[in-house]
């Protein structure tokens, strides 16, 4: 139960006083301004911080990666976002990145290196992996010891970048029960939000995929929700008010689930 | 002696193969329409993939009833089709079982091709039950019906008699070498025939070479009529998935193709001391699409229509969409077939108009597949995943979708405020890009 606030410091500030940090924290859109993404954000800081992780963020110098234009087809606008970051980026010598956003991770590790920035980008699942291979971060089993959870694969993380393994192995330290749902890995169906569908009504069919998403989730009994995208976070929280299972459902991130066992 | 036979059977082998050829020859000049794109890169992964993917079936097994009857299948056609050769052999010189020196090795192949034709009757009948009589939601799904529908059925009837005839063919010829016959020395073991052999007890030698004449000349006239046929259908898939997974892309999924006009684009207004007088620089060769995105089949790039011709329509891509799972209108299927009816109405229209395209009014765009189809895409990779020959029916969907809004400015009206947000404080929903880390004071 840290009381003390956390310093959370902009690249502009490291700089102004001649510091490098380990890695800078992309927050992105979603986890800036959307209420329930900014509780992830918040989780992941915490945890960094615990973990005495020299990190900084961009502040008001972060801008969209251009995601949602480069699915819906703007490639001009896509490419003018990717520019005006990657000029940020490169100015601050950023070398490591890291982000809680599996649309950012894949475009900043994919899309990015082809308009000249290439950094070492992780998901925030494989970063803390890392720090708890490295022993620098402790996950208690705690209050989630024999929970039944299930995690939802998030497309940009799973079948566009191949990363099963990471989440699961921080789950695997929380003493719970993981489920996996029929369709899980990189047969995982989609959340219904990707290609930017989060942004618009979906076309004319008989459901919606979230709900087709929550039922596989729900199929298997679960307390709980894994998600690693706080646009999947979104969509499965709704599939479960959807199916009015909201009293005992909760859908969560990784990193809260983490924070949470900590009791940060 | 009469050399009719063997005259018959060289013109029937120039006519199969001849007109085989001209359709291969206008195949690639169809995929030749596509945008060029290199991927000639790194020839170790693509041999690697191919070796994995095609030849391997890597994919196929991830369903196991279909990808292991697929494998017999697949095994029973290209090694049964080595017989092929000492028949052509036989059937141009006039010999008989010529390999049939090889002895015991000779005895052991035409035993193993024996129970693959078991195997692949049996497996071709599972396959007919599944598509007809069990009606599996992949099959009877409306994105097959008409011509695709009877084009499946087609080749596994086909598959069916040629395996028939080949044994048909065995078991005459077993029951030839067991009244000694002339011309029919002892050869081969027929574990299969075997048993079809003792219908013909009693037969007289000219009735039985009759029947084994018959069974050899449609035997091999009916695989020439097949090769033949895979043109016309979407069996084409067994040769063009070597080449296909070869070509298919290695990159994560994730990556998209950055447009390279837009780049440069985009260079010149971010470049503070260009000169905005300028005059645009002289796109360089084989670059700078007249367009941006893609609206018809010649804008795809060649491996998207190479895509087209491989794909045999099995419908797993379907099965994992999100969209189609949901009963919006877009399948992955779909557009690949649309691509390749499209893409030879086009090779239609040039042969008719002596080598050049005659804009027929018509494009891929609207009249083939809609904006609602293409707009229920999550990009989500599921089809690309599911595919078992790495067909990327996503990649032509983006493309599409690109020119939607780059040419046409005709995005939804939700993604178009999206876009404008982005554009105005750099990110999709209306927040000052001042308060992005606002949430620190709520920590």
């Amino acid at each position: 139960m840290s009381q003390e606030s956390i310093n959370v410091p902009t690249m502009a500030d490291m700089m102004a006083t001649g510091q490098q940090p380990e890695v800078l924290f992309w927050v992105g859109c979603s986890g800036s301004f959307d209420d329930r993404a900014k509780k992830i954000t918040k989780a992941f800081v915490k945890l960094l911080n615990s973990a005495g992780v020299s990190f900084a963020i961009l502040g008001s110098e972060e801008s969209c990666t251009g995601d949602p234009a480069k699915r819906s087809g703007n490639e001009f606008l896509f490419q003018m976002q990717a520019m005006a970051n990657i000029e940020v980026l490169n100015a601050y010598e950023v070398k490591k990145i890291v982000t809680a956003c599996p649309h950012c991770f894949n475009t900043l590790k994919n899309e990015y290196p082809g308009l000249g920035g290439t950094y070492d980008v992780v998901h925030h699942t494989q970063f803390l992996k890392s720090l708890l291979d490295d022993g620098r971060l402790t996950i208690e089993g705690g209050q989630f010891k024999g929970k039944k959870i299930t995690f939802h694969d998030p497309c940009y993380l799973g079948r566009a970048n191949n990363i099963y393994e990471a989440p699961r192995e921080l789950m695997d330290k929380l003493d719970a029960e993981l489920l996996e749902m029929k369709r899980s890995k990189r047969n995982g169906l989609c959340c219904g939000a990707g290609g930017a569908q989060m942004f618009k009504e979906p076309e004319k069919g008989n459901k919606d995929v979230n709900v087709e998403r929550t039922e596989d989730a729900l199929e298997t009994q679960p307390e709980i929700i894994a998600a690693g995208c706080p646009f999947c976070n979104t969509m499965l929280t709704d599939g479960v008010k959807a199916k009015n299972r909201e009293h005992d459902i909760k859908v969560m991130d990784v990193a809260e689930l983490i924070a949470t066992a900590k009791d940060l | 002696m009469s050399y009719i036979d063997n005259i018959l059977f060289v013109v029937l082998l120039a006519l199969g193969f001849g007109y085989f050829a001209l359709n291969v020859k206008k195949l690639v000049r169809n995929i030749r329409l596509g945008r060029k794109i290199n991927r000639f890169d790194n020839p170790n992964a693509r041999w690697k993939n191919m070796a994995l993917i095609a030849l391997g079936q890597s994919k196929m097994v991830r369903r196991p009833v279909a990808g292991i009857l697929h494998i017999i299948v697949y095994v029973g056609f290209v090694l049964i089709n080595l017989e092929l050769l000492e028949i052509i052999i036989d059937g141009i010189f006039g010999t008989h079982r010529l390999f049939s020196f090889m002895g015991g090795f000779y005895n052991f192949l035409i035993a193993s091709f024996e129970l693959l034709a078991l195997g692949v009757i049996v497996s071709v009948t599972a396959f007919w039950i599944r598509r007809n009589i069990i009606k599996l939601w992949r099959f009877a799904h409306g994105d097959l019906k008409g011509w695709p529908k009877s084009d499946a059925n087609i080749i596994l009837y086909f598959e069916t008699v040629l395996m028939l005839l080949f044994l048909t063919m065995n078991a005459a010829d077993g029951y030839l070498q067991s009244i000694h016959a002339h011309h029919y020395a002892h050869a081969g073991s027929f574990p299969v025939s075997g048993f079809i052999s003792p219908l013909f007890n009693g037969m007289s030698e000219g009735t039985a070479i009759i029947i084994e004449r018959t069974a050899w000349w449609l035997h091999i006239a009916g695989i020439l009529a097949f090769m033949n046929y895979l043109y016309f259908s979407k069996h084409l898939h067994i040769l063009l998935a070597f080449p296909n997974t070869y070509f298919a892309r290695l990159d994560a999924k994730g990556k998209f193709e950055n447009n390279p006009t837009v780049t440069a684009e985009v260079k010149l207004m971010m470049d503070p001391n260009a000169d905005p007088f300028a005059a645009a620089p002289p796109a360089a060769e084989g670059e700078a699409p007249a367009k941006f995105g893609a609206s018809d089949v010649q804008d795809l790039n060649w491996v998207q229509l190479l895509n087209a011709y491989t794909c045999t329509e099995c419908g797993r891509c379907t099965s994992s969409c999100p969209a189609n799972q949901t009963g919006k209108k877009l399948s992955p299927r779909l557009i690949m077939m649309k691509t390749r009816d499209r893409l030879e109405e086009v090779g239609r229209n040039i042969d008719a108009n002596k080598g050049t395209f005659v804009d027929d009014g018509k494009m891929l765009l609207n009249d083939y597949i809609t904006p609602e189809e293409l707009w229920a895409c999550t990009t989500c990779n599921g089809c690309v995943e599911a595919c078992p020959v790495n067909i990327d029916p996503l990649s032509i969907i983006m493309d599409m979708r690109q020119y939607l809004v780059m040419e046409q400015s005709a995005a939804p009206t939700e993604l178009n405020s999206m876009m404008a947000n982005i554009e105005n404080n750099g990110a999709p929903w209306q927040y000052s890009q001042m308060d992005r880390a606002n949430w620190k004071d709520e920590l």
